[in-house]
């Protein structure tokens, strides 16, 4: 063997570091950068006359205005929700824990169009299943939905899960014994809620409060659904309007307008990041066994209201979108001499563009999903084991992409990739726009799973093969591969999951030919195919349910924090 | 098999020394031990010549091969070193056969080659009837055998322990440390070997370096050490004792005196100058009714077959004694003390 003297103490693990590094910075930061230059600057040089020009607009102010209100009361009403159950769940005995979290997760994985769609077809005069049951409003009476309160109602449904998420992630890490030692010393029932619990969870309820608010200010496709029909228009849903109606001429003032949204997001983003590191002060090292107090006499009354709740929420607007995708036309009461699956058999296997949009959708998940593993995998772990100043402040920024709303991205896309630098190319109207789109969202989707098994992967690992003369493409392929593969999976699932039902980022992107799934839905409802899109709509929920249930069956052989609905 | 060589070697993180200016050189096929108490610099100088970590300073060589200095260094894939994790880091993914043929893959031999070699290394580790086990299924004890094993089945130059049996229990340790002499014996090669356990260094190593503070205090045999250490922290690290100043050093007829306690007695020491020191071990120390040095029993520790008494002498010095007879606490006693083992020290 002759030995190679290298610079440095593993050149080739820095260099493939700086190499892949900086393709996933150009992937996700890229684009949120150039949206930046576009805000403040006018033909090129520095200022910032555009930006006052849009926001003295009346519609503007009125977007904005919408948008806090729906995103506000929003959240306030996921809080209530989540936090509810968060409580119930984390702190007591309640049994059949697993599937009540389980049930809860999912809203957050049916995409919002199909909430909004499903909650439609259980109110309103025209309702199938409110008619084949006989209690419908007289014809001519208003869908309650289309208005402020339903906007905000289903906003709260669609988000409760992240409240329920981390402040159950906050709960669970406090450990039994400091209550009890509050126990010992005399403080009792209320006492220790207020004085030990509560200020233990604040951080994370505050943290989780946050991010649901931006999840719900990004939110597009509640509004658009809801609110278009009733005049009630949001920052996101304003972009799209201005952008579907004038094209890419209003380029310049929907930036303005993006930025808008993106500088709200992001100090909720700050907000949630503040918290967050807060709470990390607290739990340090706890490890004792997590909170259970007894419910005692109350727990089956309990159990049922919970399941209750589930069913409303989550089983009762399923009825009504399976009701409404097996009538004939819609407003035709469900019976059982109408019942017909027709319009499954249109949208499945008839209409050329649910086909094509089920390709698009398809294609574009997987290969997100493929990509995202090849750049996330030996990227977290290089990071991990060689950080520099650069790949900490990556580390901190990655998150942007899926955490600002789609609308912004969409923009960024868009001014990003409409004139290829050096070329007269575009990739505007292809389909690889929104390919790289969602390379750029759902880029934190796979890499924090990724990332979180390897910082438990002992280091020594590697070392030890690289000890008996493994290189680094053999380390990465014998070693850390097959040890981080479950989270790999599980990451790919997730991104694939979000991509294909993924609506917001591609309806402002799509043209004719690259619709996706989540377009055509939209589309179908749009133009009164309401039947069609409720049977498109089932189809997806189930492939979302039977795709978490995947993960959910191998979830045990994947390390802790891998899978977001496990803590 | 090969010797190593080490110049001026320093390591700092974050500016801060972890290790520095260690000059020594480990021979040729000798059982080396690093012996020092927690965050001394052991690790970091067992991952400085496996390559996983790059000097500040400084430059080794093994077998007669440059490795590293502060700006290069041959990556620990290309030095055929072997070694063995505190952790064990089997890995979980792969049956142990696989654990111990994947070095010889790497290596690209025939695959009829790659299966002797692996039987031979499981053989000599008594794995055999484990070779298709993985890792969970296998007790602490036979983990590290696998270890053993991956690191014996490439024939390396040089093998490197971190403290490999800090997570066993007693019982297994004792056995192990025959499985790593036996493991030395028969390859001949140079091995290294950090614990912060003496017991486990005097038994197992030709040579001690005993390190503190990111330095080599003292290298020499177990029995140097013992009978002979440099410095006030050498003698109080290895085996009991006190270490006490010493007063009025004269040599006269070859033989060196001095007061030590306030009574004169003949020291032994190979300084000849500023000597300050001497280490008072039990067998350094008598029981007698008529010792010059009176001292009261503070506390008696049943050692097996003999006592450990831990006296407390008229100027308040902790003293350590053995003796065969049984002493009740409080007893007085006269301690005579002869040539004990002195060192200069600032
Ligand atoms: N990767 C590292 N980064 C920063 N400091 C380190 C690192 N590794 C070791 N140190 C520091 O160097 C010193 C020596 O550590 P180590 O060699 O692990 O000690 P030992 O193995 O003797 O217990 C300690 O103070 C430790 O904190
Ligand atoms: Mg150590």
């Amino acid at each position: 063997m002759s030995p190679t003297l290298q610079k440095g103490g593993s050149r080739s693990e820095t260099r493939l570091l700086s190499t892949i590094l900086l393709l996933a910075i150009c992937l996700t930061l890229a684009p949120v950068l150039r949206l930046l230059i576009e805000g403040v600057t006018d033909q090129g040089a520095p200022s910032l006359s555009r930006i006052d020009t849009v926001l003295a607009q009346p519609a503007t102010l009125s977007a904005l205005r919408h948008s806090l209100i729906t995103a506000g009361l929003g959240t306030l009403v996921s809080l209530v929700l989540g936090s509810a159950f968060a409580f119930l769940v984390a702190l007591t005995d309640l049994r059949a824990k697993a599937a009540l979290v389980f049930c809860l997760m999912i809203p957050m994985m049916i995409p919002p169009q199909i909430t909004a769609l499903s909650w439609t077809q259980i109110m309103g005069p025209s309702s199938v299943l409110l008619k084949t049951l006989g209690i419908a409003p007289p014809l001519g009476a208003p869908q309650p939905l289309y208005s402020p309160e339903g906007i905000i109602f289903l906003l709260g449904i669609q988000h409760m899960s992240i409240v329920f998420l981390t402040l159950r992630a906050g709960l669970r890490a406090i450990p039994q014994d400091v209550v009890e030692a509050a126990r010992i010393s005399g403080a009792r029932g209320l006492r220790t809620w207020w004085q030990v619990i509560m200020p233990l969870t604040l951080p994370s309820l505050a943290a989780g409060t946050a991010i649901t608010f931006v999840t719900a200010l990004g939110n597009f496709g509640i509004p658009a659904m809801l609110g278009i029909p009733a005049g009630y228009v949001t920052l996101p849903t304003l972009v799209y309007q201005k952008l579907a109606g004038m094209g890419t001429g209003v380029l310049a003032e929907v930036s303005v307008l993006a930025m808008l949204i993106g500088a709200v997001a992001v100090t909720g983003i700050l907000i949630q990041r503040f918290f967050q590191s807060r709470q990390k002060i607290h739990l340090v090292g706890s490890t004792s066994r997590p909170l259970a107090i007894p419910l005692g006499a109350a727990r089956l009354p309990v159990e049922a209201l919970l399941w209750a709740v589930v069913f409303a929420i989550l089983v009762l607007p399923m009825f009504g979108l399976l009701a409404t995708s097996l009538v004939p036309a819609y407003g035709v009461p469900l019976r059982l001499d109408t019942v017909t699956l027709a319009s499954w058999n249109d949208v499945l296997f008839r209409q050329p563009v649910t086909a094509r949009a089920f390709v698009n959708s398809f294609s574009l998940a997987s290969g997100a999903a493929v990509v995202l593993m090849l750049i996330c995998l030996p990227l977290a772990w290089l990071m991990e084991r060689h950080p520099t100043r650069l790949s900490r402040l990556f580390d901190s920024l990655l998150d942007l992409p899926y955490a600002l709303p789609g609308v912004v991205l969409s923009i960024s896309m868009i001014l990003l990739l409409i004139k290829l630098p050096f070329t007269d190319a575009t990739l505007y109207g292809t389909i690889w726009i929104i390919f790289l789109a969602y390379l750029a969202r759902f880029f934190a989707v796979m890499f924090r799973p990724v990332q979180a098994s390897l910082k438990q992967l002992d280091p020594a690992m590697a070392e030890a093969a690289q000890s008996v003369g493994a290189g680094l493409f053999q380390r990465l392929r014998d070693v850390i591969l097959p040890l981080s593969a479950p989270a790999a999976a599980a990451g790919a699932i997730l991104v694939f999951l979000t991509a294909f039902n993924e609506l917001t980022v591609s309806a402002l992107l799509w043209s004719s030919g690259t619709e996706t799934l989540g377009v055509v839905i939209f589309n179908l409802d749009d133009s009164g195919d309401t039947a069609m899109a409720s049977a498109l709509a089932m189809t997806i929920v189930l492939v979302v349910m039977a795709l978490m249930g995947l993960i959910q069956l191998v979830s045990r052989r994947f390390p802790k924090g891998v899978v977001p609905w496990q803590t | 098999m090969a010797d190593i060589e080490i110049a001026s070697l320093g390591k700092l993180f974050a500016g801060t020394p972890a290790l520095q200016d260690i000059t020594t050189r480990f021979e040729d096929g000798e059982f080396i031990a690093l012996l020092g108490p927690s965050g001394c610099g052991k690790t970091t100088l067992l991952r400085l010549l496996a390559g996983f970590e790059m000097p500040s300073s400084g430059r080794l060589s093994i077998g007669g091969r440059d490795m590293a200095t502060a700006t290069t260094m041959v990556p620990p894939e290309d030095r055929n070193i072997g070694f063995v994790f505190q952790s064990y880091a089997l890995w979980p993914h792969m049956s142990v056969r696989r654990n111990v043929s994947y070095p010889l893959e790497i290596r690209k031999l025939t695959k009829p080659e790659i299966a002797d070699r692996t039987e031979a290394a499981l053989a000599a580790t008594g794995l055999t009837a484990y070779a298709d086990r993985m890792p969970s299924d296998l007790s602490g004890g036979q983990r590290q055998r696998v270890a053993l094993a991956r690191c014996l089945v490439s024939d390396p130059d040089a093998v490197l322990l971190d403290e490999p049996l800090a997570n066993l229990d007693v019982a297994l340790r004792a056995s192990m440390q025959t499985v790593f002499t036996d493991f030395h014996k028969r390859t001949g090669a140079t091995m290294v070997y950090v614990t912060h356990d003496q017991a486990e260094a005097m038994a197992m190593a030709d040579r001690i370096a005993v390190m503190d503070q990111g330095r080599i205090q003292q290298f020499d045999t177990p029995q140097t050490l013992y009978e002979r250490p440099k410095n006030r922290f050498v003698a109080e690290f290895v085996g009991r004792g006190t270490v006490v100043p010493v007063n009025a050093v004269e040599h006269r007829e070859s033989q060196l005196h001095a007061d030590v306690l306030g009574t004169r007695i003949a020291i032994r020491s190979d300084a000849t100058t500023g000597i300050s020191h001497v280490c008072l071990r039990p067998e350094n120390l008598s029981i007698s009714e008529t010792g010059d040095l009176r001292a009261k029993v503070a506390r008696v520790t049943y050692l097996g077959g003999k006592y450990l008494l831990e006296t407390v002498s008229a100027c308040g010095t902790r003293l350590l004694a053995e003796t065969r007879a049984k002493f009740e606490v409080g007893t007085q006693l006269g301690l005579t003390i002869t040539t004990p083992w002195a060192f200069s020290e600032d």
